[in-house]
C-alpha cells in the first residue's frame, strides 16, 4: 500500500513538474484547455493501440503487427462501408463496420497467438510476420491507393465534437477522445478488476506457476493478442473516419510508438507488471512532448531524436525508482 | 572424527571447521576433511547433509562464514570461481556446463583461449587441447558440438576442461548418475590413471556400492557436520548407512494417528506409466493416510506426482472417491479436488511479483467471481483467515511474495491449496529449504489435513521426514516402486539400501 502510494505521488509530482515546465517553455500556450484537448485528440489512436499492447506485454509478449493492422482494418472497413447500400442508417453502418474491423483484427490476433501457444514460437517472430502480411494485404486490397469513403456517416466519429460551445474557452469534447476514454476505462477495469486480468498478470509473472494453479495459459495468451488486434481495429476505424478514407499507408511505425507509450507508462517488458492507467499517462506524456515541440516549431527529425532520448530516460527513471523502493 | 590408517605426509587440501548459514538454515556446522595427492576421497551423506554447499564453498561459488581452507598446508583465500581455479581446484557438477553449440576444444579453452594480440591462435589452441585429450584417451571428433555428444563424452570434455586449467584436485558430483556400466568402467579407469599422475579427487555419490571400487577414504556428512572418516576398505556398507542416518528419527515429529483400516479409499491411481521415466504403477491412498515416496533425487518421484496432477500428459487412470477424474491439464485436476504442491516454489509454486493475496487465491479464483468482476473484499477476508491460520509472517496481504522468507513463502503455497476443498494433496518436498520452526508447523498442518479425511502423497528426500510423517511408503528407484514398507517395518538402512540399489 505504502509503496504504491509513494509511487503514485512521485508520478503525480513528475506530471505536475512536466506540466509546469512545459507551461513555462511555451509561455502559457500549452496549458490552455483547448490545447489539452488537442493533445488528447492527437494521442487517441496511439493510446488505444498501447492499451491493447499493455495486455500483451504484461504476459511477457509483444505485438509488432498493430501498426499494419490499423491500415488493414482501415482498408477493409472502408471497402465494406462503400459496399453497403446508401439507404442504411448511419449509426448502424458505423457499428457494423466496426464489428467487421474488430473481427478482422481479432482474427489476425488469433493467428499471431496460435504458433506462440501451440508451437512455442516467440511472439516477436509471429507478430513480425503478421506485420508484413497485414501491410501487404492492405496494399493488395486497396490496389495501393487510399480507399475514399462514399458515406459521410463516419464524419462525426472522426472529427465530431460533443458539448460544443458549452464552455466558451473549449471547442467541446472530440468524439475520438470519447472513444479513447471508453477504451481506457473499460480495459482498465478488465485488467485490474477481473479474473481474466489477474490471470494476465500471473502468466507474465510466472507462466509455469500459473499453469500449475489451473490457469488456462493458452486461452489467456490467445485472448490478449485478439484483444490487441481489436484495439488496432478501433484505432483503424477512428483514423479511417478522420481522414474519410482507408489508406494502406496509415499506421506505419505505430507499433513502436505504442510500445514506447506502454514502456514509459511503467509496464515491464519482462512481464507481470504494468497498468492501463500507466500506459495512458505514458501516451499522454509522449503526446505533451510532441505538442510542445510543435509549439516551438522544432522540426520533425529533431523531434524523433528528443523522443528517443525521453523514452530511454523514462525507463531508466522507472528502473531506478523500482530499485530504490524495493 | 577418526583419522585414516595410512596418512601420507603431504596434504593437498584441508578444510577445517567450515560453517555456512543461509537465512533460516545452518547448512554447514563444522565440516572438516582432508585430501592427499593422488587420492580419491568419497563424500557421502543424505540429501541436505551439506555436500553441495561444501563443494560450492571449495569452488568459490559461496563463501564460508567461518573455518579455513588450506592448500598444500597454506591458507587459501578462495573468493570466486577464478581463484579456486588458480589453486588447482576443478569442479565437475552433475549438470554439465558446456556450450552446446561448441566443440570439445572450444569448450575446454573457453575463457582461456590462446591469442595472438587480437586474434585467436587456432593452431596453439588445438595443440594445447589435443595434448590433454590424448592423455585422456579421447576419441571425440573435434567438430562434434557438445549438444550431440553422449553424456560420457561431455563428461570427458569437462574433465579435460579442468585438466587444461592445471587442476590438481577434481571434485565430481554424482559422476556416474547418467552413465552406463561400460562407461562407468571407463571413467573409473580414467580416474585411476589420473591418480597415478598425482591428481586427487573428491567423489560425491549416492551409489554406495561403487565406493569400494573407487574410493580410498570415505567421509560421511550428516546435518552439516563431518561424522566419520575412514579408509574405504575398513568401512562396511551397513556402518556407513548407520553413520549417514545417525540420529534417532522420531524425535521432532508429531505423533501420527493410525489410519482406520476401514477408511474409504480416496485416491486410486492405475496404469501409471511413462517410459522411460517410470513404469507400470498402481497404488491407493485411504482417507486420512499419508503415503510417502522415498528415493534418490532423479528417481522419478516428482514425475509420478506431475503425471497425476495433470502437469505432464499421462494416460494413467486417476480416481478420487471412486470416480475417475480428468487430468489432462492442471486446471481439470484442481476442479476435481486435487492439490499439487511443487518442489520448487519459486519456479513453479508462486508468482513472486504478486502479492500474498493474489497468490493465495490464484488456483481458486473462480470462487471470487462476483458478476464480471472479482470480489476483492472476499479475497482479502479469505487470505487474512489463512495468514492467521498458518501464522504466515507478512506485514499485510498486499506484500509481494518475493519479499517473504522461504518458510513464509511455503506457507503462502500451502494457503493457496488449502483454500479449495481438495480431497487429495500431493506434496513434493514440502519442507525444502525452510527452517525447523516452519517445518514443524507444516507437519502439524499435514496431520490436520489427514485428520479431516484427505488423502496425502508426500515426496521427500529427507529420510527422517519421510519416516516420521508417513503411514506407509514406497521406495522409488529408476522410475519404479522397488519396495513397499508399512510404518511398523520402517528401517532407515533397509530403505536406503532399496533406494540406492545396494543389495546387502
Amino acid at each position: 500500500m505504502k509503496r504504491t502510494f509513494i509511487k503514485l505521488s512521485l508520478a503525480l509530482c513528475a506530471l505536475i513538474a512536466v506540466i509546469v515546465l512545459v507551461n513555462a517553455f511555451t509561455y502559457g500556450a500549452f496549458f490552455t484547455p483547448g490545447n489539452i484537448v488537442n493533445v488528447l485528440r492527437q494521442i487517441t489512436s496511439n493510446a488505444i493501440l498501447a492499451v491493447g499492447q499493455t495486455f500483451v506485454i504484461i504476459t511477457a509478449g509483444i505485438d509488432l503487427s498493430v501498426g499494419s493492422l490499423v491500415s488493414l482494418t482501415g482498408v477493409v472497413m472502408a471497402l465494406f462501408a462503400n459496399a453497403m447500400p446508401a439507404s442504411i442508417n448511419g449509426s448502424v453502418l458505423v457499428v457494423l463496420t466496426l464489428l467487421l474491423g474488430a473481427t478482422v483484427g481479432g482474427l489476425a490476433g488469433w493467428i499471431n497467438a496460435f504458433p506462440v501457444v501451440r508451437l512455442g514460437l516467440p511472439p516477436f517472430i509471429t507478430t513480425l510476420a503478421m506485420m508484413l502480411v497485414a501491410r501487404g494485404a492492405a496494399y493488395e486490397l486497396s490496389h495501393g491507393r487510399p480507399v475514399p469513403l462514399n458515406s459521410d456517416a463516419f464524419m462525426s466519429t472522426g472529427t465530431g465534437f460533443l458539448f460544443r460551445g458549452m464552455l466558451p474557452q473549449l471547442p467541446g469534447l472530440p468524439i475520438p477522445v470519447l472513444w479513447l476514454a471508453v477504451v481506457v476505462i473499460v480495459f482498465a477495469i478488465v485488467l485490474g478488476k477481473t479474473r481474466f486480468g489477474r490471470y494476465v498478470y500471473a502468466i507474465g509473472g510466472n507462466e509455469e506457476a500459473a499453469r500449475l494453479a489451473g490457469v488456462r495459459v493458452g486461452l489467456i495468451k490467445t485472448s490478449v493478442y485478439v484483444l490487441s488486434g481489436i484495439c488496432a481495429a478501433i484505432a483503424g476505424l477512428l483514423l479511417m473516419a478522420r481522414f474519410a478514407s482507408g489508406s494502406p499507408q496509415t499506421g506505419t511505425g505505430y507499433e513502436l510508438q505504442a510500445i514506447a507509450a506502454v514502456v514509459v507508462g511503467g509496464t515491464s517488458l519482462v512481464g507481470g507488471r504494468g497498468s492501463i492507467l500507466g500506459t495512458f499517462v505514458g501516451a499522454f506524456l509522449i503526446g505533451i512532448l510532441n505538442n510542445v515541440m510543435n509549439l516551438h516549431n522544432i522540426e520533425s527529425y529533431a523531434q524523433e531524436i528528443v523522443l528517443g532520448g525521453v523514452i530511454l530516460l523514462a525507463v531508466i527513471l522507472d528502473q531506478t525508482l523500482k530499485r530504490v523502493l524495493k | 572424527m577418526n583419522v585414516s590408517a595410512s596418512e601420507p605426509s603431504a596434504t593437498l587440501l584441508e578444510m577445517r571447521d567450515i560453517v555456512k548459514t543461509f537465512p533460516g538454515v545452518r547448512a554447514l556446522d563444522g565440516v572438516t576433511l582432508s585430501v592427499h595427492p593422488g587420492e580419491v576421497l568419497a563424500l557421502v551423506g543424505e540429501n541436505g547433509a551439506g555436500k553441495s554447499t561444501l563443494m560450492k564453498i571449495l569452488a568459490g561459488a559461496h563463501r564460508a562464514d567461518s573455518g579455513s581452507i588450506l592448500i598444500d598446508g597454506a591458507v587459501a583465500n578462495i573468493t570466486d570461481p577464478r581463484s579456486a581455479e588458480r589453486y588447482g581446484i576443478g569442479m565437475i557438477y552433475q549438470e554439465f556446463h558446456l556450450v552446446p553449440t561448441l566443440g570439445a576444444i572450444e569448450n575446454m579453452l573457453l575463457g582461456i583461449e590462446p591469442c595472438d594480440g587480437f586474434f585467436l591462435n587456432h593452431a596453439k589452441a588445438r595443440s594445447l587441447a589435443e595434448h590433454t585429450l590424448t592423455q585422456l584417451g579421447s576419441t571425440i571428433p573435434f567438430d562434434l558440438p557438445a549438444a550431440r555428444m553422449t553424456v560420457a563424452q561431455q563428461q570427458l570434455v569437462e574433465i579435460a576442461k579442468v585438466l587444461v586449467r592445471r587442476a590438481r584436485l577434481i571434485v565430481m558430483d554424482e559422476p556416474t548418475a547418467a552413465l552406463s556400466e561400460h562407461e562407468i568402467d571407463h571413467l573409473f579407469a580414467l580416474i585411476a590413471k589420473l591418480q597415478a599422475d598425482g591428481v586427487a579427487f573428491v567423489y560425491i555419490s549416492h551409489r554406495l556400492e561403487e565406493l569400494d571400487r573407487i574410493a580410498d577414504r570415505i567421509t560421511v556428512l550428516r546435518d552439516g557436520r563431518t561424522v566419520e572418516t575412514r579408509a574405504a576398505s575398513a568401512f562396511p556398507r551397513d556402518e556407513m548407512i548407520a553413520a549417514m542416518v545417525g540420529r534417532s528419527i522420531d524425535t521432532h515429529f508429531p505423533a501420527l494417528p493410525p489410519v482406520d483400516e476401514h477408511a474409504p479409499i480416496v485416491l486410486e491411481v492405475l496404469n501409471l506409466q511413462q517410459p522411460p521415466l517410470f513404469r507400470s504403477m498402481h497404488f491407493t491412498v485411504r482417507a486420512g493416510e499419508i503415503l510417502g515416496l522415498a528415493g534418490l533425487v532423479g528417481a522419478g518421484r516428482t514425475q509420478i506426482l506431475r503425471a497425476i496432477a495433470g502437469a505432464d500428459p499421462s494416460d494413467a487412470l486417476v480416481q478420487i472417491d471412486g470416480m475417475p477424474i480428468p487430468h489432462a491439464t492442471p486446471g481439470q485436476a484442481i476442479d476435481h479436488g486435487l492439490a499439487f504442491l511443487t518442489e520448487d516454489r519459486k519456479a513453479q509454486g508462486l508468482v513472486l511479483g504478486m502479492s500474498v493475496r493474489e497468490n493465495t487465491t490464484l488456483a481458486h479464483l473462480k470462487l471470487f467471481d462476483r458478476g464480471l468482476l472479482l470480489d476483492t473484499a472476499k479475497e482479502e477476508q479469505e487470505t487474512r483467515r489463512l495468514v492467521a491460520a498458518l501464522h504466515t509472517r507478512t506485514p499485510n496481504t498486499a506484500q509481494l511474495v518475493r519479499n517473504l522468507s522461504g518458510g513464509n513463502q511455503q506457507k503462502v503455497v500451502l494457503a493457496k491449496w488449502l483454500l479449495g476443498q481438495a480431497r487429495v494433496f500431493l506434496f513434493d518436498e514440502p519442507t525444502r529449504g525452510i527452517d525447523i520452526g516452519a517445518k514443524m508447523e507444516i507437519y502439524a498442518l499435514l496431520l490436520a489435513l489427514a485428520e479431516k479425511g484427505a488423502a496425502i502423497v508426500m515426496v521427500s528426500s529427507e529420510l527422517p521426514e519421510i519416516l516420521g510423517m508417513t503411514h506407509r511408503l514406497f521406495v522409488v528407484r529408476e522410475g519404479t516402486f522397488v519396495a513397499e514398507f508399512a510404518r511398523a517395518d520402517y528401517r532407515a538402512d533397509a530403505i536406503i539400501a532399496a533406494a540406492t540399489g545396494a543389495t546387502s
